[in-house]
């Protein structure tokens, strides 16, 4: 991990009339059941955390539990209650509305739910808006947003209007608009929610795709543990406005923090999200199989292979060489072992 | 005992009944009181008790205070009116310059505000009128008198009668096609030959000034309200008033602040049209998803680029919506301000009723609707129109509309010059068919009214006298028998079992002020005609809805004949009673009953359309036949949205009772129409007005409160 792109230290977002001061009033102990008593409803509940350059952060929970409200505190769609957000190390709630607005048309994009189209523009001219709202010039500003159009894959339909498009098309558009100023930061919020399962699954490849590509700083909420698992490189777990845990796909399925999060792992089909290197031994022992296998590989795609040998197998790095070994009962134990014995 | 455990609220009802029964019988009518026609409470008289008030005296026949209440606002009306003498006569004088006697004059500054104000509008509307018609005033405006006799060629020419049919033609077909097209041409065509030519062009210059005005401050307040809570909250209870004030309140203030002309009518009809413009735009805003407008801020809108780019173009059509509206209450309002001098046909119309020369009438009345008809029909296609897309369209396919009309526009001249030699020295009627000497229809129609009085005047007359004696008579006498304090129980109580202490307080507070007015019986009066208009039309309005509903076609069919019903200015009802029933209440009950069932029926399909289709197939499938789906489950779900069409007919048929004063009833609308000839009539016109629309209110607030409350308990909200 480089140095932090969006860093968070305390962030909290209560809504009602007298939010702030009875924030102060609670020394940071901020207690839900309480708060709601007083007319306040807890949003986001002392968020820490830093995203690094380059790094996808899947924010996931169920509705309710405050990852759209954490987004909107970050993108400052509304304003924070407490606590401090550093955007590439600017302090962003203490940016005045002109700094905000320049900060949005340079460095951020976002990806909404319900799309959030523009119903009288067309495609072309819903990918160019915010190109054209910074002030550049109608026809530059169409031109590159045709490249979008391609990099989306919508060509041939940049004449369309929203309404004429389906649901995983409008939605391409709106990555491609979020995309159009070349933001250092995206944030997506549920983008894919509203989807058919198909075109879901059509759009998170699509989109890991163009991740590869960009390789921009990300933050992506969303309500599916599956779509967590399959695009993150961290995961956070929300629940009542309370980060419960932040970890890799594989730490939070090997080791979940609180029940809560348990919960959500214990349906996970483990050899799909964890790697050889998740669960194999450190130590070396000399009586090892004849094939090799690399640390970065998913249990599922090596499993055979490991599961039609005696003795355990070397496990190599990129450089070939040897980081430790895995031996057949743990691959077992590990897809369809015991809950209990979690390792 | 056991029914009144299940149903406490009938138990609530019926208490509340028996007192006020009881009441009734309990205060009996003192010897002294006579329903008091004419101006007679304006007459000195030694039975009158007196009292001062603010320096003012208010005369009034004491009763009994639970019979009547003393009228304890009565200086109301003539503190209002004092105010404003004061006002336009002696606050605030300065010195302005007088451009006509170059010097220096001394002028209230409301009476220089309004004069500039009045200045201005007479030029906008004078501007529109020339294109349309030709003239002076425009070229005088910018130079002189002495300059138009040095210069007698600069004249603005008008528009020949077939470049403006042509140019709505056109316009008609780029806005929604052929169909529209060919109405639009037709429309214009038959104003033309009809001779009907220059009170239309007249008309519209004036709504072609009243309503982009009233678009434009009603769009502003709307968006101002939409972006402060504050705005909001302090336009809301004029809002309110403004939806239920009859149009002929109005007139009044405005005749003393700003004379008599077209300026005052579009001043008018702008105070009249800019309430629903502004909440339709407040309705189009909202409506807008979070995420459009998060969307828009995070593509680094600031404040004008997302107000300007994002939230007005999303808001589109239910802002188009309001043009609509505003286009509409500008056709009612024409007609209505030619009391106040505004020309065209409205007060040809108006002319011709006064004369009862129904024939005439007649065809004013359906040039109006025409227009009237056409204009909403355009607007609404606007509203619908999706935006299409140009970028790939060539130079000609862009502008061929404009280049039609290029085309047109030089026809248009080339047949007029003709036209001039062809008819030398007679009209040129390739120019414009003047005024009466067009195809007239008038006598064929006033024989007919006059056959029809001949052949069917013992009938009608039974009829009506049949009516009058034996309803409307013991129903009126009914209504004004009821003591002050038991309507006020009857009222207050209804309005605490339907919403609670807050709606009682609201209601009593309404209340009170018509009792507290002078005209206390003649808000019974004009309660009574409402009543009776309100409860026939719901009876047809209901009926009707219900059989049109059970097929699709005719559900459409109906709610289409409601649109073009609505679109007439509320005066053309009167031409046809008046032709049917001459001068009796008769009439005025028969227009209000027509007009008030339209939203009847409106809303009756519409709340039985809105039933889900779920709930309908579940229904047919627990085996119920059609009476039973229609009872059991269309109409208790429907019935909160009828309700709110009941409100409407109302509204609608307090309107038109007003309205019928013109005709000659005893109600409150009299009263505004005698105002209106009375120098000192602002005062009483304006608290007249707000009397009437606080009926309205009474009954709005009661409706209002008990569908929210209905419609959450059925989860519909």
């Amino acid at each position: 991990m480089s140095e932090a792109v969006i860093k968070c230290e305390a962030v909290y977002k209560i809504f009602g009339e007298n939010a702030k001061k009875m924030l102060q009033d609670s020394n940071g102990n901020v207690d839900a059941k309480t708060f709601q008593e007083n007319g306040c409803i807890v949003g986001v509940n002392n968020a820490s955390f830093e995203v690094a350059k380059g790094e996808m952060l899947v924010v996931m929970g169920l509705s309710g539990s405050g990852k759209s409200t954490l987004l909107r505190c970050i993108s400052r769609l509304t304003d924070a209650t407490g606590g401090k957000i550093f955007i590439e190390g600017q302090d962003l709630l203490n940016l005045n509305n002109k700094e905000l607005i320049e900060l949005r048309r340079n460095k951020m994009g976002m990806v909404f739910q319900s799309f959030a189209l523009l119903p009288h523009k067309t495609v072309v001219e819903n990918i160019a808006f915010p190109l054209q709202i910074k002030g550049i010039k109608t026809e530059e500003s169409i031109n590159k947003a045709m490249e979008m159009v391609k990099l989306v894959g919508l060509d041939g339909r940049e004449n369309y209007f929203p309404r004429e498009l389906s649901g995983g098309q409008q939605q391409r558009v709106g990555i491609a608009r979020s995309l159009a100023v070349e933001p250092d930061i995206w944030f997506l919020d549920e983008p894919f929610s509203a989807l058919d399962p198909l075109i879901r699954k059509e759009m998170q490849d699509e989109f890991l795709r163009l991740q590869e590509k960009l390789q921009k700083t990300i933050m992506f909420i969303t309500h599916d543990f599956d779509e967590a698992l399959k695009l993150a490189d961290r995961i956070a777990i929300m629940k009542d406005g309370i980060i419960e845990q932040l970890d890799t796909p594989a730490n939070i399925v090997l080791n979940p923090a609180t029940e809560y999060v348990r919960k959500f792992t214990e349906e996970v089909p483990r050899e799909k999200v964890l790697l050889i290197e998740d669960v194999m031994d450190e130590s070396i022992s000399n009586n090892l199989g004849d094939i090799k296998v690399s640390k970065d590989e998913i249990i599922e795609n090596v499993a055979e292979k490991i599961l039609t040998q005696e003795k355990s197998v070397a496990v190599i790095d990129e450089n070939n060489k040897t980081v430790g070994s895995i031996n057949p009962t743990k691959i077992i134990n590990t897809v369809f072992g015991g809950r209990k014995n979690g390792k | 005992m056991e029914f009144l455990k299940k149903y406490p609220k009938i138990f609530q009802w019926l208490f509340l009944l028996i007192v006020f029964f009881a009441l009734c019988f309990a205060i009996d009518v003192p010897e002294t009181y006579k329903f008091i026609r004419g101006q007679a409470e304006f007459v000195k008289d030694p039975n009158q008790s007196s009292y001062i008030f603010l320096g003012k005296e208010v005369r009034y026949y004491a009763f009994d205070v639970f019979w009547r209440l003393p009228p304890l606002l009565g200086w109301l009306p003539i503190w209002i009116n004092d105010s404003l003498f004061f006002l336009m006569n002696e606050w605030m004088p300065m010195e302005f310059w007088n451009e006509d006697t170059q010097e220096f004059k001394t002028r209230p500054i409301v009476l220089q505000i309004s004069r500039n104000l009045t200045a201005f509008m007479t030029f906008l509307i004078e501007l529109i009128r020339e294109i349309l018609l030709g003239g002076l005033e425009t070229i005088v405006a910018f130079t002189s008198w002495d300059w138009i006799d040095a210069n007698p060629w600069a004249e603005l020419p008008g528009l020949p009668w077939t470049i403006v049919a042509a140019g709505f033609a056109i316009l008609a077909y780029k806005l929604s096609g052929i169909g529209l097209a060919l109405f639009a041409g037709l429309t214009m065509v038959y104003i033309s030959i009809f001779g009907q030519w220059k009170p239309s062009m007249q008309t519209l210059s004036f709504i072609l000034v009243a309503a982009p005005l009233s678009f434009i401050f009603g769009l502003s307040l709307g968006i101002a309200a939409y972006k402060s809570k504050r705005v909001e909250k302090a336009l809301y209870p004029i809002l309110l008033v403004m939806q239920t004030m009859p149009q002929y309140a109005v007139l009044v203030p405005a005749l003393v602040l700003f004379g008599v002309g077209d300026h005052a009518a579009v001043i008018i009809t702008m105070v009249v049209a800019v309430p629903p413009m502004i909440l339709l735009t407040l309705l189009g805003l909202r409506a807008i998803p979070p995420e459009v407008i998060e969307a828009g801020r995070m593509s680094g809108c600031n404040n004008w680029q997302l107000m300007s780019k994002v939230l007005i173009p999303t808001a589109r059509r239910d802002i188009l919506i309001g043009v609509n509206q505003v286009i509409m209450v500008c056709f009612s309002m024409a007609v209505i301000s030619a009391f106040i001098g505004a020309k065209g046909l409205g007060f040809n119309l108006l002319l011709a009723l006064n004369q009862l020369n129904i024939g005439l009438a007649l065809e004013a009345g359906l040039c109006i609707s025409l227009i009237a008809i056409l204009l909403d029909k355009m607007s609404l296609a606007w509203a619908n129109k999706q935006v299409d897309y140009f970028g790939n369209l060539n130079f000609f396919q862009r502008n061929k509309n404009l280049l039609f009309f290029s085309i047109t526009v030089i026809i248009g001249i080339l047949l007029s010059y003709f036209g001039s030699v062809y008819f030398k020295g007679g009209y040129n009627y390739l120019f414009e068919v003047p005024h009466n000497k067009g195809i007239s229809t008038a006598d064929f129609w006033n024989k007919g009214v006059d056959w029809i009085f001949d052949t069917f005047f013992v009938y009608i007359k039974a009829f009506n006298t049949w009516l009058i004696q034996e309803v409307l008579q013991p129903m009126r006498a009914l209504y004004l028998r009821m003591p002050a304090v038991a309507t006020l129980v009857l009222v207050v109580g209804a309005g605490y079992l339907i919403g609670g202490i807050r709606s009682a307080l609201v209601v009593c507070g309404l209340t009170l002020f018509i009792a507290l007015s002078p005209w206390w019986d003649r808000a019974l009066v004009t309660a009574y005609m409402a009543t009776f208009g309100v409860i026939v039309s719901c009876i047809i309005g209901f009926t009707v809805g219900t059989l049109c509903f059970q097929n699709k076609h005719s559900a459409k069919f109906m709610l289409g004949v409601c649109d073009i019903f609505q679109t007439f200015p509320s005066f053309v009802y009167l031409i046809p009673v008046m032709m049917l029933f001459g001068i009796t209440d008769t009439s005025v009950l028969i227009a209000v009953i027509v007009y008030a069932t339209i939203p009847a029926t409106r809303y009756t399909i519409e709340g039985l359309r809105s039933v889900p289709a779920g709930l309908h197939d579940a229904a047919t499938m627990s085996g119920v036949n059609k009476f039973q789906r229609l009872t059991k489950i269309e109409f208790p779900l429907a019935f909160p949205h009828m309700m709110l069409g009941i409100n409407q007919t109302i509204v609608f048929a307090l309107f038109m009772v007003i309205i019928g004063a013109f005709i000659g009833t005893e109600d409150l609308g009299q009263y505004i129409l005698k105002a209106l000839s009375d120098k000192n009539g602002a005062g009483i016109g304006l608290t007249l007005g707000i009397c009437v629309a606080f009926i309205g209110l009474i009954f709005d607030n009661l409706i209002r409160t008990w569908v929210e409350k209905r419609k959450k308990h059925l989860g519909i909200a």
